[in-house]
C-alpha cells in the first residue's frame, strides 16, 4: 500500500481519531441528560480560556512531557516501560531527600542537585527489572508494574513512619524552605511586566521539559547509543549480528527512560507540591502510556500530546469542579481518547491510506 | 486576580444560580462524595441543613491535588462563604491561601490551621475508640479482641491507640490483635481484604472486631455477622447492617460539625473545635438494633468510663501527639 504524506499520517489521522472520541463522549454526555456544547466549554475555558487556566494545563503537560519521553525512549529499544508511576514516586523521594538533607542557599543550586537526585532514584528503580529483563529474560511489562506498587509501599511507609513530622498527621515529608522553592511562570512573565497565571502551579521545571525533549532527540537520532538502541528495538538479531550488547542496551535505555519519568518529580513535588506526599505522581506514570502511543514515540509528538493530555486533565477537573457531569465520566472521556488515538489507530489509519492512495491514482 | 475574571463571568456564572453569593461551599476530599464513611457523613450533614432551611450549597470533588488550592481559590472567588473542607490533606494549601481572602471563613475538618478566618474541628478518635474497647473486652469470651484498620495511617493509628487503652483498662490480660489493610489509598475500599483479615483474627481466637477503615470496614462487619462473632463500626452508625450482630459504632459526628457551619454562615466562629467526649462529638451508636447484646454492666461500664474521660479522671492517649501507643 502506498505511504500517505507525513503530515496526514502525523497530523491528520490523530485529529480525526481526536474528533472522533470527542464525538462518542458528547453522546455519552447526551445520554446522561447533559449538554455536551456547555461541557466542552467549561473544558476549554477552564484549561485554556484563561491564563489561569493554562498555568494548570502546562502544569500537568510537564508532567506528562516526562514520563511520555521515559515511555518513548524505551519504545524505541523495543521495551515497554509500564514502571513510569513508580519511576516519577521513586524520583520524587530523591528530590525530597536532596533537598532536605542541606540548607540550600538559593533555588538555582539546589536544583541542579534535585534534578540529579531524581533521576538518578527513577533510574536506580528502573535498574533491576531492566536487569531482570537483560539477564533473566523475566518481563518488562510485568516486573515493571509490580515496581510500582513495591514504590507505592515503600513511600507508604517512609512517609507515615519516617519522614513525616511528629505531630503531624499528614502522610508527608516536612515542606521545603522557601530558598528551595522554583520560580512559577507567572514570577518570570511577571519579570517581564506581564501578568500572567498568578497562583498557578506552572514553573519552570516547564522550560527543562522542553529541554529534555530536544535532548532525547538528540540522543536517539543523533547519537551512537540512539542508534544502537533503534538498531535494537527493530530487530534483536541484526542488532546482536552488528556487535551490539542487547543487555547492555536494554539496561542503557532503561536506565534513561527511568532518570526522565524521576525528573517528572521535580514538577510535581519540587515546584508544586513543595513537599513530598503519598501517592505524588497521581496517575502521571500512566498517561506517559497513552502520550508517547499518541505521539508516534517522537519528542515533538509528545509535545503535542502531552498538551491534549494536560488539557483533558485540567479541562476535566473543571467539569468535576463546576457541573452535575460526574467524575467518572471524565474518565470515560479520557479512555475514549486512549481507545481511538492509541488502540484502535488502524481504524483511521487504513481509510485514510486508502483515500489517499486513490487520491495519486487519480492524479496519474 | 484580575486573571480570573474572564473565566469566571465567562463559565462558572453562567453555571450557577445568582444566589450563590454567600452560599456556603462543602469540598470533599478525593475520596470522593460516597465513601460509606467520612465524606458521606460531611454530605449528609450538608444535605441536613439544606432540607431544613431551604438554602442551597455548592459541592465540590476535586481529582488532584493541585486542584486543592484551584478549588479552594475558585470557591473564594464567587464569594462562597462558608468554604467547609473535609480531611487533613487540606491543611497546607488552606494555611497558604487563608490570609488572601480574609473576608472568607473557612472550616476545615480533621486537622488544625491557624489562622484568623479558619475554623478547625478536630475529633477525639481516641475516646469514642476507648468506650469501644472498654464494651469489647466485655463482650469478648476469649479474651482477644480485633482491630481492623484502612491504610496505615496515623489518623488509624489514633482509633487503634484508644481501642487498645480501652481494653486493656477493662481486661489487662487481653489481647489485642492488629491489622491493617493496605499501605496506598485502595486500602480504603476492599471489603474482600477485610473480610480476609477478620478470618485471620478469627483463627488467632478474636471474637469482637472493630473496624476503621472506610468502605473496607463493610466487608469485616459481613464476614465477622457470618462467621458469628461481633464487630464494632465507625464514623456512621454502622449497627443497622446487619442488626443484633454489630456490638456498636463509634459515630464521628462530622454531619453535625458540617450542619453547624453551614448553619453558622459567615458567623461561624474562627479557632480550634474540639469534637470530643464532653461536646458529643464521638459517641458510642446505642439504638434497637444492638440493644440486646449490651449488657447492663456493659451500660455502667461505658457511662463509668465515659464520666471518667469528661472528668479528666481518665487521660485517653492521642496517639498523634507524639506518635507512640503506651500499651503496645
Amino acid at each position: 500500500m502506498e505511504r500517505m504524506p507525513k503530515w496526514a499520517d502525523l497530523i491528520l489521522t490523530p485529529l480525526i481519531s481526536l474528533l472522533l472520541a470527542f464525538g462518542l463522549s458528547a453522546l455519552v454526555i447526551l445520554a446522561i441528560g447533559e449538554s455536551p456544547a456547555e461541557a466542552l466549554k467549561v473544558m476549554v475555558t477552564g484549561s485554556l480560556g484563561s491564563s489561569y487556566g493554562w498555568g494548570y494545563t502546562l502544569y500537568y503537560t510537564t508532567n506528562f512531557i516526562f514520563t511520555g519521553l521515559a515511555v518513548a525512549i524505551a519504545y524505541h529499544a523495543g521495551l515497554f516501560n509500564i514502571g513510569g508511576e513508580g519511576q516519577a514516586a521513586m524520583g520524587g523521594l530523591g528530590v525530597t531527600l536532596v533537598i532536605l538533607a542541606l540548607p540550600w542557599p538559593h533555588w538555582t543550586l539546589a536544583l541542579p542537585a534535585a534534578m540529579a537526585g531524581a533521576a538518578l532514584f527513577g533510574a536506580l528503580w528502573a535498574l533491576i527489572p531492566a536487569w531482570l529483563q537483560a539477564r533473566r529474560g523475566s518481563h518488562i511489562v510485568i516486573t515493571t508494574i509490580m515496581f510500582n506498587f513495591i514504590a507505592a509501599a515503600i513511600l507508604n511507609y517512609l512517609l507515615v513512619n519516617v519522614m513525616r513530622p511528629v505531630g503531624s498527621m499528614d502522610p508527608a515529608s516536612a515542606s521545603f524552605p522557601a530558598a528551595t522553592h522554583l520560580p512559577r511562570l507567572s514570577d518570570l512573565a511577571l519579570a517581564f511586566g506581564i501578568t500572567w497565571g498568578k497562583n498557578t502551579p506552572a514553573n519552570i521545571t516547564f522550560l527543562i521539559a522542553l529541554a529534555a525533549c530536544f535532548a532525547v532527540w538528540l540522543l536517539i537520532w543523533r547519537s551512537r547509543i540512539g542508534y544502537e538502541i533503534r538498531a535494537f528495538g527493530r530487530s534483536e538479531p541484526a542488532a546482536l549480528y552488528a556487535g551490539i550488547s542487547p543487555s547492555r542496551i536494554i539496561v542503557a535505555t532503561m536506565l534513561i527512560s527511568g532518570a526522565l519519568a524521576g525528573l517528572m518529580a521535580i514538577n510535581n513535588v519540587m515546584g508544586g507540591g513543595e513537599r513530598l506526599i503519598l501517592n505524588a505522581p497521581e496517575g502521571a506514570g500512566f498517561i506517559g502510556i497513552a502520550v508517547a502511543l499518541m505521539g508516534r514515540n517522537h519528542p515533538l509528538g509528545v509535545i503535542l500530546a502531552a498538551l491534549l493530555f494536560g488539557f483533558l486533565y485540567q479541562g476535566g477537573g473543571q467539569l468535576a469542579l463546576w457541573t452535575s457531569i460526574p467524575r467518572e465520566l471524565i474518565v470515560v472521556i479520557q479512555a475514549l481518547v486512549i481507545l481511538l488515538t492509541g488502540a484502535l489507530d488502524n481504524m483511521v489509519r487504513m481509510p485514510l491510506e486508502r483515500a489517499f492512495a486513490a487520491l495519486s491514482r487519480n492524479r496519474g | 486576580m484580575s486573571l480570573m475574571k474572564p473565566l469566571l463571568t465567562g463559565t462558572l456564572l453562567s453555571l450557577l444560580p445568582v444566589s450563590v453569593l454567600a452560599d456556603p461551599a462543602l469540598i470533599f476530599d478525593i475520596g470522593g462524595k460516597f465513601d460509606k464513611s467520612f465524606n458521606e457523613s460531611a454530605y449528609r450533614g450538608a444535605e441536613r441543613w439544606k432540607a431544613e432551611t431551604g438554602g442551597s450549597y455548592k459541592e465540590l470533588d476535586i481529582r488532584s491535588e493541585a486542584q486543592r488550592e484551584d478549588a479552594l481559590r475558585q470557591l473564594a472567588q464567587i464569594s462562597a462563604n462558608p468554604i467547609v473542607m473535609t480531611g487533613f490533606a487540606f491543611g497546607e494549601v488552606l494555611n497558604k491561601i487563608a490570609p488572601d481572602y480574609p473576608q472568607t471563613k473557612f472550616v476545615i475538618i480533621d486537622t488544625t490551621v491557624d489562622q484568623p478566618n479558619v475554623q478547625s474541628v478536630t475529633f477525639a478518635e481516641q475516646e469514642g475508640s476507648y468506650l469501644a474497647g472498654v464494651l469489647a473486652a466485655r463482650a469478648s469470651k476469649s479474651g482477644t479482641v480485633g482491630f481492623i484498620g484502612g491504610m496505615d495511617v496515623p489518623l488509624i493509628h489514633k482509633f487503634e491507640c484508644g481501642y487498645a487503652q480501652g481494653v486493656k483498662a477493662t481486661d489487662p490480660e487481653a489481647e489485642v490483635l492488629i491489622n491493617y489493610t493496605g499501605t496506598t489509598a485502595a486500602a480504603w475500599n476492599d471489603p474482600v481484604k477485610g473480610g480476609e483479615l477478620v478470618r485471620a483474627q478469627i483463627s488467632k481466637g478474636a471474637d469482637v472486631v472493630y473496624a476503621a477503615a472506610g468502605a473496607t470496614g463493610i466487608g469485616v462487619l459481613d464476614t465477622a455477622a457470618k462467621e458469628g462473632i461481633l464487630s464494632i463500626g465507625v464514623d456512621s452508625n454502622q449497627n443497622h447492617l446487619h442488626p443484633g450482630q454489630v456490638l456498636t459504632s463509634v459515630v464521628k459526628a462530622v454531619d453535625e460539625s458540617v450542619y453547624l457551619a453551614f448553619k453558622a454562615g459567615v458567623e461561624v466562629e474562627p479557632g480550634m473545635k474540639l469534637m470530643d467526649l464532653a461536646s458529643g462529638g464521638v459517641s458510642l451508636a446505642m439504638d434497637e438494633n444492638n440493644r440486646d447484646l449490651i449488657t447492663e454492666e456493659m451500660t455502667a461500664a461505658v457511662e463509668a468510663a465515659t464520666q471518667a474521660i469528661v472528668s479528666g479522671a481518665i487521660q485517653v492517649h492521642d496517639y498523634s501527639t507524639d506518635d507512640t501507643c503506651p500499651v503496645e
